[in-house]
């Protein structure tokens, strides 16, 4: 029953895809197209979460006659399908909603609202699939849909480049993946996953399956060194895209690490667990660090999606070290974790993302440095905001905080592994982790500090006025959501706990059964954590001193000009800029890091030219992988190139000799 | 029975930090002066300020927004909560399986983060820098304090600070290289988080190096209030954390009955005095830093913290 519903929506999302291209050039294609995906995605997110509650219309499957001709393609409901359905049906509803306000803004709709509802099922698509061959198809529509959405506004500056590199790097990953699953298939071609997840595979085949596995999802998620494309791309589409791309389209990528190496890979190596907690530890360290240095909103938040596709993996690779081991609970523990942080982080993304979309709406600008002082004129935005600030940078109480804190209990059970290597690694990965969540809330500080707080800086920042009601809305419910998901996270690991079931055999225990909704890890005498009393305890605290100074000792206000020390000054370039704001963390890691490098131009007294400060910075990754694979490929292309104007002589030499040339390996090899 | 004697002490202790914090600002600072042959002002003398401080108006930058207005009372109510959350003279609070020694941290975290965002709410250049430099030394203190908090809890099995306290009580602790490591470390954040010298100065204004009272320096009134008595709960809490994990002797259990208390009690406040003595005597014998030293400080903080929890995860097999 669930799946035929679900179909139902895709096959609505689908068809108006080529009714929006029908209808491009009317003005209610746009409310047509957002609410049909609305009523859509709506349908498909409370069936896929009724599935996942009750358990009820789990394990489905669906066989379609399209496809490989003796395949078919296989479309199954389990519960791991099911939990990245709510993920991305959420995001779906939200960015559909925010879309019916945001998207009258757009300059060209025909480029967006055609491929909108269509990259929504491709989504869908992928994590219904149940056989390799859609697994790929729909993995390759969905990356389709989203270039041509990243391409939207390919006349701004650099949209060109993002959407190429994004091109590249995307069938580099599928290449992989469709690589990945030719091992796991076999000689036999046995696509259906079924049929992989009862293959055993020898452990050079095996470790093979993870590197290619690793490079295909891990390429789409933003996995350090593979991220190069994410904060390119992910910006340059319309922000409730945005949102999409950074909130679900990277959870897609880490439900298809999932699937392979949980799921069909079977029993995993406990080296496995290492390799996927160093790359987990670089991201989320790595894209911190960028996010840091970077003063445009939107690729700011991209950044940060790298940083916490780092923290899932941290959580995945910590569960495949415990699976690996045998240590089923806390396997469990590690799992739920990286789940929780999946949908905890699709929800804050897409929040953040909404809001930086409704700043660029009112100001035009993505720059920082440009903006300024918005609370003001944009109060609710603001407020949205900074309930997705507060919520990134895993504070309590709210919802980022109570996943890393999970992540946190994994590792500090992680001592009791037998491998000397994890041992070492376990903890330096804990540090990385740390390090990260400090450095994050010292980024989000700088974003909604510059962004909203202080004087503008420029005129349409002072101007900037309150978004639409669409918008709020959807940024509004993220935002409840961020709280709910902070003060009641029982509920979220208890319907998370058959998934997880499904993944290492073990799961959590039961949340419900603690009082007071507190949630309990392992046992109570190890850990324990209350986001609701925390919450309750902070609101009271605060209200009743609020309360108590205000009645008895004194609650006058007197509004002034600010004091600054006795030297105020007017003009608000004088504020700390977000440059300024990250200058001593450039100082501390930046060096070694990016090879930061300041240049100040300083004139001599009396020379009326202004002093100029530049920060060079270096991307280490980009300069050490990137380019020297740039390099050889364009020697090579200039080499091949010549081949082209041979003459007819020189062809049929060459013609000739890879004949020859093939015959004699042919007899050699014979 | 055993739940109403656990409300008690969490009541008893939630208002005896808050009334003995500010005493023991006074006392370091009394200390300190004592150290540098001053007179200085009387112990109580922070209660007084903080009494003038409620009935005077506050005077708001017109710019200013309701960030700037919320924030105090958000960072006093979080550090509050943080403190309430750490057992002073009694383990077995009420509240104590609300959160962990990593909840307290991540607390204190979302007090700073207000603060850092009220610092930079006016847009004055004193208030960015000292937002941006708070930033910079929690960056570096929290995960530091974080590593401590996994040394410790590896230790005990829990992370629970009541569980902390009652396993260094017993037994099993003996001497150990990590502990050390980790009571050096923890003493740097602690340095470090509460705006001490070697890395700020909170005795001074209108100087470059200054961190705390930069962010602050446009509240005034009922705001500067709440703030202050903010800053002093830290402080007490840091000594608090310092006392229950390094110097658990004479902490009540919970199931120890009332008398206990009139024991537990004043050695508590005798392990306060004594931690705010050493404070005041560090504080003097050495000199401010400059700010870009800050990371080199910490850094070795974090170090220690990650040798700690290293040896641990290399040597135990629990």
């Amino acid at each position: 029953m669930a799946v035929e519903v679900l179909f139902w929506c895709i096959a609505a999302l689908l068809a108006t895809a080529p009714a929006a291209v029908a209808g491009v050039r009317r003005a209610w294609t746009r409310i047509f197209v957002y609410a049909i995906a609305l009523v859509a995605s709506t349908i498909a997110l409370a069936t896929v979460a009724w599935a996942l509650l009750t358990d009820a219309g789990l394990a489905q499957t669906l066989r379609l006659p399209i496809g490989l001709p003796w395949l078919g393609a296989h479309f199954r409901l389990d519960p791991l399908a099911a939990a990245f359905l709510v993920v991305v049906n959420l995001g779906g509803t939200m960015a559909s909603l925010y879309g019916l306000g945001y998207g009258r803004h757009e300059a060209e709709p025909g480029r967006v609202l055609p491929f909108f509802p269509a990259f929504l099922a491709g989504m869908n698509l992928v994590v219904l699939a149940d056989d390799a061959f859609t697994f790929l198809s729909t993995w390759e529509f969905m990356s389709l849909t989203s270039w041509a959405l990243v391409m939207a506004h390919h006349r701004q500056a650099g949209n060109a480049r993002a959407g190429y590199i994004y091109l590249l790097m995307a069938s580099l990953g599928t290449l992989s993946l469709l690589l990945s699953f030719g091992l796991l298939a076999g000689p036999d071609g046995g696509y259906a996953f079924d049929t992989i997840r009862h293959t055993q595979l020898s452990s050079t085949v095996a470790s093979a399956v993870l590197a290619l596995t690793l490079l295909g999802a891990g390429s789409k998620a933003g996995l350090v060194p593979l991220h190069v494309w994410l904060p390119l791309a992910h910006p340059a589409a319309p922000s409730h895209v945005s949102a999409l791309m950074s909130g679900v389209m990277t959870k897609v990528a880490v439900y298809g690490f999932v699937r392979i190496v949980f799921d069909l890979m079977g029993p995993p190596a406990w080296w496995s667990g290492g390799v996927v907690l160093l790359f987990g530890g670089a991201s989320a360290v790595l894209g911190v660090l960028h996010a840091l240095m970077e003063h445009d909103l939107k690729r700011l938040l991209a950044y940060h999606t790298v940083e916490n596709i780092g923290i899932i993996f941290i959580g995945l690779g910590l569960g495949l070290a415990f699976a690996a081991n045998d240590m089923r609970g806390p396997a469990a523990l590690a799992t739920t974790a990286a789940l929780f942080h999946v949908f905890n982080h699709s929800v804050f993304k897409s929040l953040l993302f909404f809001g930086s979309g409704a700043v660029l709406t009112a100001t035009g600008e993505r720059n920082m440095e440009r903006l300024g002082g918005l609370i003001h004129g944009m109060p609710f935005t603001a407020f949205a905001f900074l309930i997705g600030s507060v919520a990134i940078s895993a504070l309590p109480p709210f919802n980022g905080f109570v996943s890393e804190w999970l992540t946190f209990q994994a590792i500090l059970v992680s001592a009791q592994l037998p491998q000397w290597l994890l041992k070492f690694l376990v903890p330096a990965v804990g540090g990385l982790l740390a390090l990260s969540a400090a450095l994050a809330a010292a980024c989000f500080v700088k974003a909604f500090g510059i962004t909203f707080l202080g004087r503008p800086r420029s005129g349409v920042a002072q101007d900037a006025r309150e978004t639409d009601t669409f918008s709020l809305t959807a940024m509004f419910a993220l935002a409840f959501l961020c709280l709910a998901a902070g003060v009641l996270p029982g509920y979220f690991i208890d319907a998370l706990a058959p998934v997880v079931q499904g993944l290492v055999s073990a799961q959590m225990p039961p949340q419900a059964t603690f009082a007071w909704f507190t949630i309990v890890p392992i046992a109570e005498s190890r850990s324990s954590y209350n986001g609701l009393l925390l919450f309750v305890l902070i609101a009271v605290a605060a209200s009743l001193a609020a309360y108590v100074i205000h009645r008895w000792a004194s609650h006058a206000i007197r509004r002034s000009a600010p004091w600054d020390c006795g030297f105020p000054d007017a003009s608000p370039a004088t504020q700390y800029t977000a440059g300024s704001f990250a200058q001593p963390i450039r100082r501390v890691f930046g060096t070694a890091v990016f090879r930061a490098r300041e240049e100040i131009h300083m004139p001599p007294p009396g020379d009326a030219r202004p002093a100029r400060m530049h920060v060079h910075l270096h991307d280490l990754l980009w300069d050490a992988l990137y380019a020297p694979i740039a390099k050889v490929v364009g020697v090579t292309a200039d080499f091949l190139n010549r081949m082209q104007f041979l003459t007819i002589r020189g062809y049929l030499t060459l013609v000739s000799g890879a004949l020859v040339a093939l015959l004699v390996i042919l007899a050699v090899w014979q | 029975m055993a739940i109403i004697q656990d409300a008690l002490v969490q009541l008893g202790q939630l208002l005896l930090v808050l009334l003995l914090a500010p005493l023991l600002t006074g006392y370091v600072r009394k200390v300190k002066a004592r150290l540098l042959r001053r007179q200085g002002p009387d112990l109580i003398q922070p209660y007084r300020d903080l009494h003038k401080l409620l009935r005077k108006d506050v005077v708001l930058a017109d710019n200013a927004s309701w960030v700037f207005r919320v924030a105090p009372y958000v960072i006093f109510a979080t550090t509050w909560v943080a403190a309430a959350l750490v057992p002073t003279f009694a383990t077995g609070l009420a509240f104590s399986p609300a959160g962990d020694l990593i909840a307290i941290v991540a607390l204190l975290g979302s007090a700073r983060f207000m603060l850092a965002l009220a610092g930079l709410d006016v847009g004055t250049s004193f208030g960015g820098i000292g937002s941006s430099r708070e930033m910079m030394i929690a960056s570096l203190a929290e995960p530091a304090l974080l590593m401590i908090a996994f040394t410790l809890s590896l230790l005990a099995g829990s992370t629970q600070l009541s569980a902390v306290a009652t396993f260094m009580q017993g037994p099993d602790v003996g001497l150990r290289v990590s502990l050390a490591m980790a009571l050096v470390g923890l003493v740097m954040v602690a340095i470090a988080e509460n705006a001490r010298i070697p890395v700020d100065n909170p005795a001074t204004h209108l100087e470059l190096t200054m961190v705390h009272e930069a962010m602050i320096l446009e509240y005034s009134g009922r705001h500067l209030a709440v703030i202050e008595a903010a800053a002093s709960l830290k402080l007490l809490l840091y000594l608090s954390v310092i006392g229950c994990a390094f110097i658990p002797w004479g902490v009540a259990n919970a199931d120890q009955d009332l008398a206990a208390y009139a024991v537990s009690l004043p050695v508590y406040v005798i392990k306060l005095a004594v931690g705010g003595f050493l404070l005041a005597v560090f504080e003097t014998a050495v000199a401010k830093m400059r700010v870009f030293r800050v990371p080199d400080f910490l850094g070795a903080a974090l170090m220690l913290g990650l040798l700690a929890a290293l040896l641990l995860f290399v040597s135990r097999n629990v």
